[in-house]
Order: structure tokens, then C-alpha cells, then sequence
């Protein structure tokens, strides 16, 4: 089956230009449907990336392609700010991670260079229809609650493979309860489950959200006769914090199993957990309080516009006084690319989206993955700590 | 070009390889313009030195969830530059799987014979017919034949050269 692209293209890889470049495949169908952001290892650390970056600018500027530069942000926020994802795009982009634009009930999946170089030069792409699969959320989470302890538990019960090739759709009475924000990072983190794409139904939630950027009237929702390959069913009023431990994202623990691990770093950011959800959460336990002595901690808003806000409502000078490093917008150190790699031996407590060995520095040291409020209790102890010691329970 | 028919000694692997594991991002950002760097990283955290050990048609055969992970297509290209002829597992990641039919790596899913398979074992597969066997065992799968579009796609060495070749993608009679 072959899908007209009807909706953007969210970031792309240098090497989708070469093969472009090598193919004879020169050309772009059509500007506005593509957007470039450079976000992994930007600013740039090392020749190479730089280089990379440039053969983006300058392919950007001789098709017309917008182009987000470094610190603008990361790609699937920066899709989403700027109105690129609604209800019923089609989204590609050329990172694992787009699916986070589900949240917007946007048909929205990751593909590799030659997928992104083939869909910029033709416009099309292939595509098989996926089986759905529902998730059935039910009951109010407790206010210490966020997007990332809800995913982590449903990845715990499905698995890292468990949703491979289909589609979630995220369906109960919680989802009412449950913030755009939040709803990126579970959208994001549905690959994490093998899905191909997750999506979050067109609601009120949704429409207040896009009519601050003046999109209305447009709405995804499921068939009430819809067919399900799979039903999975949660009852989230008892959720606890969880966290999921090296080496795989389905390793998922209550917070409480996990509490007294010491941790040498501390990451809030990523295309999963760097919204201003996330760290006026972060700020709330942060506010008065120092991080212990001997941990780095990095934070990384997802893009300028999130940075702009935390530093007008003062939350950044929150984080800085507690002892933070902030950083522009921009991956960072969740790719292992820059801005706080692990050495032998080390361990992090991360708010991003993978736990594999090696991925953020040396192949001896330890991820572990959790929400930004149980990331700040831990900066603050220095090792693995339950956030509702701060956010009360 | 890809003969659709295989012969080849067998890697095993288990569940789960990452695209971490087949190579890191760390090393992927280093050397963008030259992949041919990366080489001597391929699976160094699984099998040390595999670049060196590998032969041209060898078969990497693994469990569940092969190639989960980052969409970087650097992770199958690296494989079929170091020669590696096909991947036989339980299960793919499904970026991995689109990205490996894309670059022209012939990806095959099966469940007998990844389980059946020892390192070193010699495996033969036909891709038309959709057979697998595991000769040194003498384990044999049917598996699920590809579609017209994948065994077009794997005729002439992947997806860019097929659509240099034909002006579009194979799969047609849709819009």
C-alpha cells in the first residue's frame, strides 16, 4: 500500500542527504512538507557533527526546506509547537522517537535515511496497516503521578516487544486526567514497546491545545465498533512512582524496590521528559534545596520556547540554585553524544527513553529511567529516592 | 544485486539486540561521513573484535526483538558491509526490519531454526520459496514468503536502486 505524505516530515539524518546526493534522487517534492532540525549533538562537539550540520543548512537553503537551528530544540517538540501535527497527519520522521506526536491524534512513526531520503524526494512511502491494540486506562492518577510512571508500568506488563508492528490507542476514563504533555512522553515511549505509532484520541484535552495555535474542528477518534487484537486494561488511581532499570525498559520497578541506588548523574530533558510539565515538577522539589554534593545534574529544556518560559516564571533560577547545570536545547547526553557522558563503573538516573548498555558513555555504566519528579528526589539524595517524600502523597 | 539464495555459517545471538549493541550512537556521531569507521565497532560489546572474525556470507541468527531501538539505519548497512548475507530471528524491531529491506539485507523471521541454530552452524535460505534450513542440524522451516514488492525491492539491492531503475516505489495500484 502506498501513502500519499499529507502531513510534514519531522527532522532528518545527514546520511538520508547523501544518499540522496548519491542516488540521483536530488530533489525535494515539496518544501513545505519537509522540516530539518538539527538536535542530536548540537551544538556541534566535534568536526564531524559539524559538517553533518552544515550539509543540513546547506541543503535546507537550496530547496527552500525549513531549517530549526541549534537551540531551537528537539525536532518532535519542535513539530509540535509549531503546529505541524494534528489530528490524521501522517508524520515521518527519520528518529525512533517521532511517535511522540501521537499525543496530537497524529499518525506519526519513525523510519530510517533511506525512508526519510525516499519520502523528501517522492513524497511517498510504504507503509503496512498495523493491527491495534487498546490500552485501557482507567481511574485518576494521584497528582505525583506523570506520563512517564504510566508508560514505564504499561511497558512493564507488555514488554519490549510486546506491541511490535501495531498500533496503541490509549483509551478510559484516566486520559481526561492526563496533560498534552504527558501524553508526548507516552506517545514517545510506545516504541520502547515495538509499536509503530500510539495515539491519543481528539478530546477536550486536545482541542484546548490546538486552539491556541488556531486549529479547530478537526477530530480522531475511534470507531465505536473497532476491533482490537489486544486489550490491555490499567486502573492508575494506585499507581506508584516506577522506574525502569538497566538493561532493558521493560525492567520496571516500583520506586520503592529501587530507592537507595546511588547515582553519579542526574538527566531532566530529553524528547521524552524536557517540558515545562516536567520541570516545573523538577522545581517543586527542587525549590530551597540543594543536590547532593558530588552529582552532576543536567537540564535540558526540549526546546527555546519551553526555555523561554521556565525562565520567565523563574524556574530555571530555581534549578541553577539547587545546583544544576542548564543547557540549551538539544538531546544532550540521552544519545551519548555530548553534554554529560558516563564513565566505567558510573550511574544515571534519567528521564529519557532507553536504558541499553553503552548508550549514554562507557558500556559499564547504569541507566536507569524514571520521571522527572522521582530524577529531582534523587538529585537531591544523591541516590534513588521517592518523590512523594517532596510532592507528599 | 541479492541472490535469493543464501548459504552461510551461522552468529548466534540472543534476545533483544539493540541497535546499540550493533553500534553505538556514540559511535555514529563521530563518524557520519565515513561509515567505514564504524566498522571496527560492530557488536564490539557482544562478540570482541567481530569485524575481524566475520566472513563474507556469514548469517547473524538471533531471538526475539532483533534491532530494537534507534531508527539509525547505519545498524543493518554496517552488517551487510561487513558481509553479512541475511539475519534469521524470532522476531524483528520493526525499524530495523524496514530499514534492512530498504538497504537491500534480506531479513528473515522464523522460530525453529533460530532456536535449533548453534554458532557456527551452516544455514541455507531461499527466499522466493521461502525456505530455511539449518544444514548442519538438519532443522527445516517454512517461512513466510516475502511480498512481490520486498523480493523486487531485494533483486536490485534495495530500495534507492529500485526506484532509480523504475522512477517509483514497486508497490503500485494504490494512492
Amino acid at each position: 500500500m502506498v501513502i500519499e505524505t499529507r502531513g510534514p516530515f519531522a527532522s532528518t539524518a545527514p546520511l538520508a542527504i547523501q544518499i540522496m546526493r548519491e542516488t540521483g534522487l536530488y530533489k525535494v517534492f515539496d518544501p513545505l512538507k519537509v522540516l530539518f532540525v538539527i538536535d542530536h549533538a548540537s551544538p556541534a562537539p566535534h568536526v564531524e557533527a559539524a559538517s553533518a550540520h552544515k550539509m543540513m543548512r546547506d541543503f535546507a537553503a537550496k530547496f527552500g526546506i525549513r531549517l530549526f537551528d541549534v537551540g531551537e530544540g528537539i525536532c518532535h517538540q519542535i513539530v509540535a509547537e509549531n503546529g505541524y501535527s494534528r489530528p490524521f497527519s501522517l508524520i515521518l520522521g527519520a528518529d525512533s522517537h517521532t511517535t511522540t506526536l501521537g499525543a496530537f491524534s497524529a499518525f506519526a512513526t519513525g523510519v530510517g535515511s533511506t525512508d526519510i531520503a525516499l519520502a523528501i524526494a517522492l513524497g511517498k512511502t510504504w507503509l503496512r496497516v498495523p493491527e491495534s491494540v487498546k490500552i485501557a486506562i482507567e481511574e485518576e492518577p494521584k497528582p505525583f503521578i506523570s506520563g512517564k510512571d504510566i508508560i514505564l508500568r504499561i511497558i512493564k506488563e507488555v514488554g519490549v516487544d510486546g506491541l511490535t508492528y501495531r498500533a496503541m490507542e490509549f483509551h478510559g476514563s484516566a486520559i481526561k486526567h492526563i496533560s498534552m504533555d504527558s501524553r508526548m512522553t507516552m506517545c514517545n515511549m510506545c516504541v520502547e514497546a515495538g509499536a509503530k505509532t500510539a495515539l491519543f484520541p481528539s478530546d477536550e484535552v486536545l482541542s484546548m491545545n490546538l486552539a491556541q495555535i488556531g486549529v479547530e474542528g478537526i477530530k480522531l477518534e475511534a470507531d465505536p465498533d473497532a476491533e482490537y487484537e489486544e486489550i490491555f486494561s490499567f486502573d492508575l488511581d494506585n499507581l506508584e512512582p516506577q522506574v525502569a532499570e538497566p538493561p532493558n525498559v521493560d525492567r520496571v520497578r516500583a520506586v520503592e524496590e529501587l530507592e537507595g541506588v546511588e547515582v553519579d548523574q542526574v538527566f531532566i530533558g530529553s524528547c521524552t521528559n524536557g517540558r515545562y510539565e516536567d520541570f516545573l515538577t523538577a522545581a517543586r522539589i527542587l525549590r530551597g534545596r540543594k543536590v547532593k554534593k558530588g552529582v552532576r545534574c543536567i537540564a535540558v529544556p526540549a526546546s527555546r520556547s519551553i526555555y523561554l518560559r521556565l525562565l520567565k516564571e523563574g524556574l530555571l533560577h530555581v534549578l541553577a540554585e539547587s545546583g544544576f547545570f542548564i543547557a540549551h536545547s538539544t538531546c544532550g547526553p540521552c544519545i551519548g553524544a555530548h553534554l554529560g557522558l558516563l564513565g566505567p563503573g558510573e550511574t544515571v538516573i534519567s528521564t529519557s527513553n532507553r536504558n541499553f548498555p553503552g548508550r549514554m558513555g562507557d558500556k559499564n555504566s547504569r541507566i536507569y529511567l524514571a520521571s522527572p519528579a522521582t530524577a529531582a528526589a534523587s538529585a537531591v539524595e544523591g541516590k534513588i529516592a521517592d518523590p512523594r517524600k517532596y510532592l507528599g502523597r | 544485486m541479492i541472490d535469493l539464495e543464501i548459504r552461510g555459517r551461522a552468529w548466534k545471538l540472543g534476545d533483544d539486540i539493540s541497535t546499540d549493541h550493533i553500534i553505538s550512537g556514540k559511535y555514529k556521531f563521530r563518524a557520519i561521513s565515513n561509515i567505514q569507521e564504524m566498522v571496527p565497532h560492530v557488536l564490539e560489546e557482544l562478540i570482541p573484535d567481530f569485524y575481524l572474525k566475520v566472513r563474507r556470507g556469514d548469517i547473524i541468527v538471533a531471538g526475539k526483538n532483533f534491532g530494537m531501538g534507534s531508527s539509525r539505519e547505519h545498524a543493518p548497512l554496517l552488517l551487510k558491509i561487513l558481509g553479512i548475507s541475511a539475519v534469521v530471528a524470532e522476531s524483528f524491531a520493526r525499524i530495523f526490519f524496514r530499514n534492512s529491506i530498504n538497504i537491500g539485507l534480506p531479513v528473515i523471521t522464523a522460530s525453529e531454526v533460530p532456536r535449533a541454530t548453534e554458532e557456527g552452524d551452516v544455514l541455507s535460505v531461499d527466499i522466493e520459496k521461502g525456505i530455511l534450513i539449518n544444514m548442519s542440524k538438519g532443522v527445516k522451516e517454512s517461512i513466510r514468503p516475502y511480498p512481490r514488492e520486498f523480493l523486487e525491492i531485494l533483486e536490485c539491492g534495495g530500495i534507492v536502486e529500485y526506484v532509480r531503475k523504475h522512477g517509483d516505489l514497486p508497490w503500485r495500484g494504490t494512492k
